[in-house]
């Protein structure tokens, strides 16, 4: 790294300083909110607040309906992260054949990426909503019963798809840039030496796309867990009877819908812990499995 | 074991970019051709034709009795070693070597029998266990030949294998590829840009020039009896020195029964052929005033870089360390036997 030496003492402080006041204002200062909530109750009037230390915790992780948000939670990241990055890579694999056209296709499969995520929950709502959705009057017709608000698996499909659809290109980008990345003598190598097509792929292709697939795994795992918030809250509000109910839906809906704001603090910790845990043991124990060069 | 036969053999890019236009070769079993030219004209893509990595746009390719115009690279029974190596860098020196042998269904006592094999001859078994990323440019380029040698393939492809090696490396690998394949006996291409690794290397030399056979013949042949200029320049280092004829004045003499032949443009003459004139006055010899301009010691010789008076420019060779000065004048001499004549379009005559 090159070291850079400012003649002005202030002027390297203040190019910083907006990005520090942003992660003060935004992270900083709420993080630090939840923490101190997390050990106060509210009266039932909402007027003042005691200390309880970790009375919160303990009532929440021995709230069956915590678990099951859990569970859900589980669930929807594995298949959210599963469906994105599976389909993503055969549509890599594709465009990576193209000849020609390759920057057409790969500039009509990034859109899906620019659209924010209520707006993504809101096209698959339309498309699929029992009352008003063509592909739910198709389905219908078709002899099969589909109705999200009534069918908690049902529900659980249509946010794993509108979430998986949505964070398919940003996966694609990166799937299109390994593949480009791996060297063009190794596919012929392997072409000589007489493994085709799946083989190829699964024996040379995949384990060098290894380091994109990890840190995929991460965005991923993360943006299932947190970014898609938008999504459950327009297309199924967490429902129905809390079968959509991430841990992320359910910090707003027990903090700002049911007003228990120490249990949705205590919530919002646990949380912060799980994502801490994830990511240290992803990059500990996935990573080392991982061929870097 | 098998004859690589090419007939007519074409490829055009994108309708119009002729790469390769029309070659006929004929390849025995068991020989080791080099293919050797300037950038572009060909070598590679040639190579990678008969691998299988690009499709032949006219022509026919036959590995022994089969056409392999259709064949994917993998039916060809043919083992290639690229530039870069191209080992697979998430597997270790044995799984590198058994790949292609486990992709074939090859029982895996006889896959253990070959790898030790190749491993033994090559040196290569004290690092059967690790990652190329663990390995020199050389013990790299030991398991690339090891991959190709348990495949025991009925060719080999070198695609310019040691162009990544240092000089020293290079020219020690260059002696085990020939012994090694003197030992197997597989039939080998082998395209290089170095015309030294192709006149130590091959049994047969080929020389292409943007896209076609210049000339074939083993390495003797093509220094001794250069068919065109363009191999006559391209063999032999420093390059042989060609005169124009034409207008030739009066700072240089060739024997008179030489340059009347009919149709003579160019006259070449090698380095290692001119020497310092000694005083005879033998009428059939070429004869030139030559003013210095650079003189390079090489060790046991020395190349001198000159200009006739007309301003073409002469290079010869002088033996040990000579006392020649920059802007002497000297006067040098050539047998007749040792002249080359060429026409106006560079055919030999």
């Amino acid at each position: 790294m090159q070291r850079v030496v400012f003649p002005n003492k202030i002027l390297p402080y203040i190019l910083v300083a907006p990005q520090i006041v942003l992660t003060i204002v935004f992270f900083f200062w709420p993080a630090s909110q939840a923490l101190y909530q997390s050990v106060m109750r509210e009266n039932p009037f909402g007027l003042k607040s005691g200390f309880v230390g970790l009375a919160n915790f303990s009532a929440v992780l021995a709230d069956g309906s915590y678990l099951n948000s859990l569970q859900v939670t589980v669930i929807f990241s594995v298949l959210t992260a599963l469906l994105s990055m599976g389909l993503a890579l055969l549509l890599a694999t594709a465009a990576d054949r193209v000849v020609r056209g390759q920057t057409f296709y790969r500039t009509l499969l990034i859109w899906p990426y620019a659209v924010a995520p209520a707006v993504a929950g809101m096209l698959w709502l339309f498309m699929f909503n029992p009352a008003m959705g063509t592909f739910a009057y198709i389905l219908r017709r078709n002899g099969f019963y589909w109705d999200p608000l009534l069918n908690g698996n049902h529900a659980m499909v249509l946010i794993v798809v509108a979430a998986a659809w949505k964070q398919i290109s940003y996966n694609f980008l990166f799937f299109v840039a390994g593949l480009q990345a791996i060297p063009k003598s190794l596919i012929e190598a392997a072409a000589i030496d007489g493994a085709r097509g799946t083989r190829r792929f699964w024996t040379i292709v995949f384990p060098l796309l290894a380091p994109t697939t990890f840190f995929l795994l991460v965005v991923n795992t993360v943006y299932a867990f947190f970014d898609t918030f938008g999504i459950i809250h327009s297309v199924t509000g967490g429902g129905p009877a809390k079968a959509t109910e991430t841990l992320v839906y359910k910090v707003y809906n027990d903090g700002f819908v049911n007003l228990n704001l120490g249990s949705s603090a205590a919530q919002s910790v646990i949380l912060m812990a799980i994502v801490v845990a994830l990511t240290a043991f992803q990059f500990r124990f996935v990573e080392r499995r991982v061929h870097y060069g | 074991m098998a004859t690589i036969t090419l007939k007519d053999v074409k490829k055009t890019y994108g309708g119009n970019v002729d790469a390769i236009r029309g070659v006929s070769l004929a390849i025995a079993d068991g020989e080791f051709i080099v293919l050797v030219g300037p950038s572009g004209c060909g070598k590679s893509t040639l190579l990678r034709m008969i691998a299988g990595l690009e499709s032949i746009t006219s022509g026919e390719i036959a590995i022994g009795d089969r056409v392999v115009n259709r064949l994917e690279p993998a039916e060809r029974d043919i083992a290639m070693v690229f530039q870069n190596y191209a080992l697979y860098p998430h597997m270790t020196v044995r799984q590198n070597l058994a790949y292609g042998l486990k992709n074939r269904n090859t029982p895996k006592e006889e896959i253990e029998r070959r790898i030790a094999k190749a491993a033994k001859s090559l040196e290569i078994d004290a690092f059967l266990d690790r990652k190329p990323r663990q390995l020199s440019g050389g013990q790299r380029q030991r398991v690339a030949m090891g991959r190709a040698i348990v495949r025991e393939p009925v060719a080999f492809l070198f695609d310019e294998p040691l162009s990544n090696l240092d000089a020293k490396l290079r020219v020690q690998m260059r002696v085990e590829i020939k012994q090694l394949q003197r030992a197997l006996g597989t039939t080998s291409v082998y395209v290089t840009h170095d015309q030294l690794e192709a006149m130590t290397l091959a049994d047969r030399l080929v020389v292409l020039n943007g896209g076609r056979i210049e000339q074939v013949g083993t390495p003797i042949e093509l220094y001794e009896k250069p068919e065109t200029s363009f191999v006559a320049t391209f063999i032999g280092s420093p390059s042989m020195n060609l005169l124009e004829i034409e207008g030739a004045s009066s700072d240089w003499s060739a024997p008179p029964a030489f340059v009347n032949q009919p149709g003579t443009a160019l006259l070449g003459i090698r380095p290692e052929d001119i020497g310092l004139a000694d005083g005879s006055t033998d009428n059939d010899r070429f004869r030139a005033r030559v003013r210095v301009g650079a003189v390079e010691l090489v060790g046991a010789e020395s190349y001198v870089h000159g200009s006739l008076t007309s301003g073409q420019p002469l290079v010869f060779r002088v033996a040990g360390r000579s006392r020649i000065g920059i802007d002497d004048e000297l006067d040098v001499v050539a047998r007749p036997e040792s002249l080359h004549a060429f026409d106006a379009a560079g055919r030999r005559l």
